[in-house]
């Protein structure tokens, strides 16, 4: 590693191997410090029924009691209808964010000002201010009066308009020259062609970066599957966890076995789109 | 497929939208001539349709409710009564929401503060290129992923009250007692935020790295040419290059801070003895729980323009010194 920056404190040039000590021990903290919590989750999930109640990073054994415990007690259930949420609030909010985005990267119309001022308004509001509102809403859709309470959709729905995909959308379709859409228009194509085959192909990266946010924004959800669901076969996998805590028969391996569960997507994810997922952070908050 | 084939679907989706367009039809005509040139003036409202329509149902409307019903005494099938102010009164008079304030102000000043400082630790030590860098770096990000309501059944456990507890045997390795954590009303605040600030330090770690890159290298050199110490140069070089990374991310977390709902909720769900009961898990409870839907909307609507005015003030804090 010799083609390397200056950086603040100069580390990289402690080339001594008391520096080098240092810089380990630093790392190794780093790591039992983040990283550590994660590994006792992952020991204790694998490890046997009859541990005592704490958790442990030593491991005692490798098991799946735990797995088969919290299958009995109908974690599959929950993990699919977390998919079944993830994957339908996905589809839908980058339809949603892609149409937006369209919208208000390439056109330019009366009262698109106003349209954009309530996008970012709508990031200002946060979701738990609205959770008593948004409860009421979700028993009687105005206008159409569905009630969605108690309903997957319910949990779905709600999440597919998001303020962060739509604007970065805008931003991304901003950039695809004016050229080639006015080429294609001279030669007869309307604004869904247009759409759907010259702007939409050329922001297949900034779909990468909403679909990475957008999965772990509604992985992460809790308030919300809170607010709708009635019984536990509306459960989502985070929302399930507290029930099998409170559940005495259950033992914390199980608890971390569910919870284990209900981490891997989101940091598989992670892991995989890395890259996207670290601009992409870095744009939405040094944006602003 | 054309735009006159999806034009009978257009007029029930588009519902709000041709009403703002119209109102300021007057005055644009210019504008409206050049879209028109490339489609109907409709065009962009058809694409916009469905995130305003939904904008409208989940956040606009929800937001207006709470508002009317902050100033209401809402009574399920038997109607609304509009009682004014009182509701304001009842949430700025009762004790157990000015605690309740109390605690999401301290909750949300420690994790933002902490979580920063730890960031900005954390970044310098671990700004580089190297590919044993990125690993660690990774490896130490892994907590903000990782879903909210895990973080805090795994946290409960850790922080489990008797000696033999994970973080309590830790604690026992130094020769420290056993500690009750967030049984405790004394440790019980404390412990949420050592959560919060191990969940959101590598997410300002990552910001701050992100923002160190364009922090000027040349003026590293040219500070240690001067004879500057390490120390001086992180003060008077990284930090004034970071001004605007950390306001950002104090809005963020200062915001996330005020609205923490999930891990109190999970972790003690405002115990013991109501030491750690925060504005929302206090609305859920009034709204929710005793339907008291009023008074925890007027709750709401405070908590809203204290979120409101403090992303403000910083902004206008930022835009005084950029000046």
């Amino acid at each position: 590693m010799s083609a390397q920056t200056e950086t603040a404190l100069g580390l990289t040039e402690s080339r001594s191997a008391g520096g080098r000590i240092l810089r380990a021990v630093v790392y190794l903290l780093v790591l039992i410090v983040f990283a550590g919590p994660l590994l006792a989750l992952l020991v204790s999930a694998f490890g046997h029924v009859k541990d005592p109640t704490q958790l442990s990073v030593i491991p005692s054994g490798i098991t799946l009691d735990n797995f088969r415990i919290a299958f009995d007690q109908g974690v599959l259930t929950y993990l699919l209808n977390s998919f079944f949420v993830v994957g339908g609030g996905l589809l839908l909010q980058v339809a949603v964010s892609v149409l937006a985005g369209y919208a208000l990267a390439r056109k330019v119309f009366p009262g698109m000002t106003l349209v954009l001022v309530a996008v970012l308004a709508t990031l200002m509001l946060p979701e738990e201010i609205l959770a008593l509102p948004l409860s009421l809403i979700l028993a009687d859709l105005p206008v159409v009066h569905f009630n969605l309470i108690g309903t997957l959709a319910g949990m779905i729905v709600p999440l597919g308009a998001w303020g962060f995909s739509i604007l970065v959308m805008t931003e991304f379709m901003k950039d695809v020259p004016r050229e080639l859409e006015e080429a294609a228009r001279i030669d007869g194509a309307g604004d869904l062609r247009i759409f759907a085959q010259i702007i939409l192909p050329m922001c297949k990266p900034a779909l990468g970066v909403i679909g990475v946010f957008g999965f772990t924004m509604i992985w992460d959800q809790y308030l919300l599957p809170l607010l709708v669901s009635t019984n536990s076969s509306s459960y989502t996998l985070p929302l399930a966890l507290r029930t099998l805590r409170i559940d005495p028969s259950v033992t914390p391996g199980v608890v971390m076995a569910a919870s284990l569960l209900a981490l891997l997507p989101s940091v598989i994810v992670f892991l995989f789109f890395q890259r996207s997922f670290v601009s992409g952070l870095s744009s939405g908050a040094l944006k602003g | 497929m054309s735009l006159d084939q999806a034009e009978p679907a257009a007029p029930p989706s588009a519902g709000p939208a041709p009403r703002k367009a119209g109102r300021r039809d007057g005055g644009a005509t210019g504008l409206l001539g050049r879209s028109r040139r490339s489609g109907r003036w409709w065009t962009p409202w058809l694409f916009l349709a469905p995130a305003l329509l939904l904008f409208l149902y989940f956040k606009f409307i929800p937001m207006a409710n709470a508002l009317t019903m902050s100033f209401q005494e809402v009574q399920p099938y038997l109607g609304n009564k509009w009682v004014g102010t009182e509701n304001y009164a009842t949430v700025l008079q009762s004790h157990g929401f000015r605690e309740a304030a109390w605690h999401t102000v301290v909750l949300a000043a420690g994790q933002t503060a902490g979580s920063m400082a730890l960031g900005l630790a954390l970044a310098l030590l671990m700004e580089g290129q190297s590919r044993r860098l990125k690993f660690v770096r990774s490896a130490a990000f892994l907590p903000v992923v990782v879903p909210i309501a895990v973080v805090a059944e795994l946290w409960r456990i850790m922080y489990h009250p008797t000696g033999d507890g994970m973080l309590n045997s830790l604690l026992g390795l130094v020769g420290m007692g056993p500690s009750g954590f967030i049984n405790d009303p004394d440790t019980s605040m404390a412990s949420i935020m050592l959560t919060g600030i191990w969940r959101g330090a590598p997410y300002d770690m990552m910001i701050i790295l992100a923002g160190l890159t364009s922090v000027d290298r040349g003026l590293y050199e040219a500070a240690k040419v001067d004879g500057a110490s390490r120390r001086q140069r992180v003060w008077h070089v990284t930090v004034p290059g970071l001004r605007s990374v950390f306001s950002i991310l104090f809005i963020l977390a200062a915001i996330r801070g005020l609205r923490v709902f999930t891990e109190v909720f999970l972790l003690t769900n405002g115990g013991p003895d109501g030491s750690t009961e925060v504005v929302m898990t206090l609305i859920y409870k009034l709204g929710l729980e005793q339907n008291r839907l009023g008074v925890g909307a007027a709750g709401a609507v405070l908590l809203f323009v204290a979120t409101l005015l403090l992303t403000v003030v910083v902004q206008l804090l930022r835009r005084r010194e950029s000046k």
